[in-house]
């Protein structure tokens, strides 16, 4: 701890025309007491910055949380409701069981041919097969905030997914012949980000292979563009680009983390059909890769259940979002058991459904053989560690994906269809438990393996799970992103766990770093960090700490706005005597009831709390002092005011999902909003009042919708509506 | 006479509760141990002002036989005793002015980033690279690159109380 570090020439260099003609003993004193003052304000910077960022974690975790629970309880309504009840129409769009497409039909509805590209676009225009001019022109145009033009992006997007249903689970990479191996971490639509890794350490090549370990999207503005981007790289360099799935990579967490209203946003006609194709190819990401069996690379994490075998043999494009598992058939009516396999004969279309995956898409030439990626069976090592043979699922999956038949030959495969093929068995839910471990877990410093109830998907597992699993498959590092670090990367578990998180600035300017990976022949990581925003290297350290910092305490300040009712009620436990005043301690063990963020409210309390002599709190005024701007409707019910507050976040959510439907009709929409009808809104309150347990009555629900502007024949604009509440998320203003 | 003593007990509980406070900031595992190499960094946020000597020997004091771990059991004693005896006593800022003006012998206001380096890095004790750059981050003006300790000190040394 600051025990003399030699000179270094560098620094004799510049010191030497300073020269010194301050007595020797009061210089030494002087120099003494501003290390020791500097040492103690830097020491409070950093707790203020642990403190900061917790709660943005905390936050951002609870948001997690809370969706899991909301479509858990979907899920439990899909259940148990029976078919007369009209809220079976709208849950039955968030699952969208009742959608059978057959591939062809898929492959026309993603045509992109019909769409006109006029001499009005000036954008940039792509050939396919896509080239490395190709990508290199499309980087160049997204860093001049160029939009790709709607037919190109179906067309990139329908290349990609056809490339990706060969791919295995598992991608096995190598190091050797002197290959340098980038590895990035989660990027989160930060598009300033990828710019400055690929400035740094080059674009992607043979000769430089990268690893992407998801988390591509939602949260920053670009996540569209770092797919293309990444995308098209893929299918230039189909051997050297690796992409694992990341949780963010479903089409329910996209909903309301802001993938989903960015794609609408940027895509008014196309947006939907864009969304609908994503969905697809997510489901398609592979979910892990391996270099020289020796390194695992997952997003998330493990569990004390994680299988690489297992995960090797999964149908992965079965389960389109981690947030759903699979669940059995269903007799329509009266939702009974569901059927075994042996009775398909009563269920009509299944025959009809399994189909080949034909290539039966709308481009002139025929398939180029010769052009096809060979993938792995170069790179695996002579014996892979897995028993299930890679050579065997390769050639698995280019017999379904059409490749080894000839054209209009029908063979027995899985279609493409939606994931609810009405052939789960039980293995399905075990399949489906290993991918969410994978795709949602974070490490902890206790051994043992719990769930993961903060994030409300996937497990909490500790270094004796990391050894075990490591070790049975005798791998030597695990490396995941999922979680944001300070410094951009950080170890744990002895080392053996290595956390690599690439989105800098990622909760405000300044609040950490983004790095990435460098791994040669020898596997030992190195790490290259940086800072994207320009604005975060003029800063002192003290005026970054304190911008997070700010933006933090808003945030925070708006859980508590959100609890008032039930923050009052806990403060007046505390004060039987109905004074007004409770002690600083009861103030915190109160708030933090209410709102379970794990926070050390102690240390926050001077950031948000006056306390008056005695440290007694006055929390009526505290609580007066938190209101925000005061919405710009009237609504008589606070209750429900308050409620929606809470809940804006869900109800946006379930909002776009029904949006989302509407986009096909949105060229007969003439002002291109985001509607919703009067039923619909009806319809998402009652829901949510039932998750909730709340009471909220048809006349309250009717008396809301009168107050917001009902003019456009009973719709409902989504934006006018959340920006009634001030509900603007940060991003949209860095 | 009773009155003093409930008034000295709670002084103390009230210390306990600070202590507390900060230490669990840094108790990741929620078990009452936290790193020994965030145990200057809870001192400092208490309010005190140790020299680096003052917290070596504090922490040999309170280290659980090198395991690199302090527990609270060890820690909430001695740092209560530090805090009531007013152990590490804040730097009055005339003080702190006049050691910044001692190392500004041209008088000029400002020093400039190589002079304080030379200072920081070579005398008293000393500060790691890592440090001084940080320091440099924390107190230089952005356009100007120099370092205005005048204003740099009434701007910094006021902080909510803990």
């Amino acid at each position: 701890m600051g025990c003399g570090m030699g000179k270094t020439q560098l620094q004799l260099k510049k010191c030497d025309r300073v020269s010194i003609s301050v007595p020797a003993a009061t210089a030494i004193r002087a120099a003494l007491l501003i290390q020791r003052w500097y040492r103690q304000y830097a020491a409070r910077l950093e707790m203020r910055r642990r403190c900061t960022w917790k709660i943005f974690q905390s936050i951002e975790y609870a948001g997690e949380q809370d969706q899991i629970k909301l479509y858990t309880f979907f899920g439990f309504l899909m259940d148990h409701f029976t078919p007369a009840s009209s809220e079976r129409n709208l849950i039955s769009h968030i699952f969208r069981k009742n959608e059978f497409c057959h591939d062809t039909e898929w492959e026309r509805y993603f045509c992109y041919k019909s769409i006109e590209v006029t001499d009005s676009y000036t954008g940039p225009h792509l050939t396919f097969p896509m080239t490395f001019c190709g990508v290199s022109k499309l980087v160049e145009a997204f860093k001049h905030k160029q939009q790709l033009h709607a037919q190109y992006v179906l067309q990139l997007l329908g290349e990609t997914w056809r490339l990706l249903r060969i791919f295995p689970n598992i991608s096995q990479i190598s190091a050797y012949h002197n290959k340098q191996i980038t590895i990035c971490g989660d990027l989160h639509g930060q598009l300033e980000d990828l710019l400055l890794i690929f400035y740094k350490n080059g674009l992607p090549s043979s000769e430089k292979p990268y690893v992407f370990n998801g988390d591509f999207v939602d949260r920053g503005k670009n996540s569209l563009e770092i797919l293309l981007i990444l995308f098209g790289f893929l299918l230039v360099y189909p051997n050297d680009v690796h992409l694992n799935r990341g949780n963010h990579e479903d089409h329910i967490v996209n909903l309301r983390y802001g993938f989903t209203k960015e794609v609408l946003g940027k895509y008014r006609v196309h947006g939907k059909k864009i969304l609908k194709l994503l969905q697809k190819i997510f489901s398609w990401l592979p979910l892990a890769t391996v270099i020289d069996n020796k390194v695992l690379i997952v997003h998330g994490g493990i569990s004390d259940k994680t299988d690489l075998d297992a995960i090797a043999r999964v149908d992965r494009h079965k389960y389109g979002s981690a947030l759903t598992p699979p669940k059995p058939t269903k007799h329509a009516v009266n939702g009974s058991k569901t059927q075994t396999i042996n009775n398909r004969e009563a269920c009509g279309p299944v025959e009809g459904r399994r189909r080949v995956c034909s290539l039966t898409y709308c481009s002139s030439g025929p398939a180029h053989r010769h052009d096809l990626p060979r993938r792995s069976l170069h790179n695996a090592h002579v014996s892979s560690q897995f028993n299930w043979s890679l050579e065997k699922e390769l050639k698995k999956r280019r017999r379904m994906a059409g490749f080894d038949q000839s054209y209009g030959e029908l063979r027995k495969s899985d279609s493409d269809s939606d994931p609810e093929s009405g052939e789960t068995t039980e293995t399905d839910v075990g399949e489906w438990k290993q991918i969410v471990d994978v795709l949602w877990s974070d490490p902890m410093a206790q051994n043992g393996c719990i769930p993961n109830e903060v994030r409300g998907g996937g497990c909490y597992w500790g270094p004796d799970v990391t050894e075990e699993v490591l070790g049975r498959h005798n791998l030597q590092l695990l490396i995941r992103s999922h979680e944001c670090k300070q410094d951009g990367y950080e170890f744990c578990h002895n080392r053996r766990v290595l956390t690599i998180f690439s989105a800098s600035n990622y909760y405000e300017v300044g609040s950490n770093r983004g790095a990435y990976i460098r791994m040669g022949p020898d596997l030992v990581p190195h790490f290259i960090q940086y800072q994207a925003s320009r604005t975060c290297r003029e800063l002192t350290l003290r005026q970054s700490v304190g911008w997070t910092e700010r933006s933090a305490l808003r945030a925070l300040r708006e859980q508590l706005f959100v609890h008032k009712s039930d923050l009052i009620s806990a403060f007046q436990e505390f004060d039987p005597n109905n004074k007004g005043m409770i002690s600083l301690r009861h103030w915190a063990s109160a708030t933090e009831r209410v709102l379970n963020l794990g926070l050390p409210w102690r240390l926050l309390r001077p950031q948000h709390v006056s306390s008056t002599q005695c440290g007694m709190v006055d929390y009526q005024q505290w609580i007066r002092e938190l209101s925000i701007t005061e919405p710009k409707q009237e609504i008589s019910d606070n209750s429900i005011l308050e409620t929606m507050y809470k809940n804006h976040s869900n109800l946006e959510t379930i909002f776009r999902i029904i949006d989302t439907d509407h986009s096909e009709l949105r060229f007969l929409n003439f002002y291109n909003k985001s509607l919703i009808t009067f039923e619909e809104f009806r319809q998402t309150w009652k829901l949510l009042s039932s998750h909730l347990q709340t009471e909220i009555s048809d006349k309250a629900i009717a008396d809301l919708a009168q107050s917001i502007d009902f003019n456009k024949d009973g719709v409902i604009d989504i934006n006018e509506f959340m920006e009634a509440f001030r509900l603007v998320d940060i991003s949209a203003h860095t | 006479m009773a009155d003093s003593t409930q008034s000295a007990e709670a002084i103390v509980s009230d210390v306990h509760k600070k202590i507390r406070a900060a230490f669990e900031a840094f108790d990741y595992e929620s078990n009452h141990t936290v790193d020994v190499r965030e145990i200057g960094t809870i001192i400092y946020s208490l309010g005190c002002f140790p020299t680096q000597a003052n917290l070596h020997d504090l922490i040999a004091e309170v280290e659980e036989d090198h395991t690199g771990y302090i527990h609270l059991d060890k820690f909430l004693p001695a740092m209560t005793k530090v805090l009531l005896d007013l152990k590490f006593p804040s730097i009055p800022e005339d003080l702190l002015l006049q050691a910044f003006e001692v190392l500004d012998k041209e008088k000029k206001g400002y020093l400039e980033p190589e002079e304080l380096t030379k200072y920081m890095t070579q005398e008293g004790e000393v500060f790691t690279q890592e440090e001084m750059d940080e320091m440099l981050t924390a107190l230089a003006d952005p356009e100007k690159n120099l370092v205005y300790y005048k204003d740099l000190i009434s701007q910094l040394t006021i902080d909510p109380d803990m």
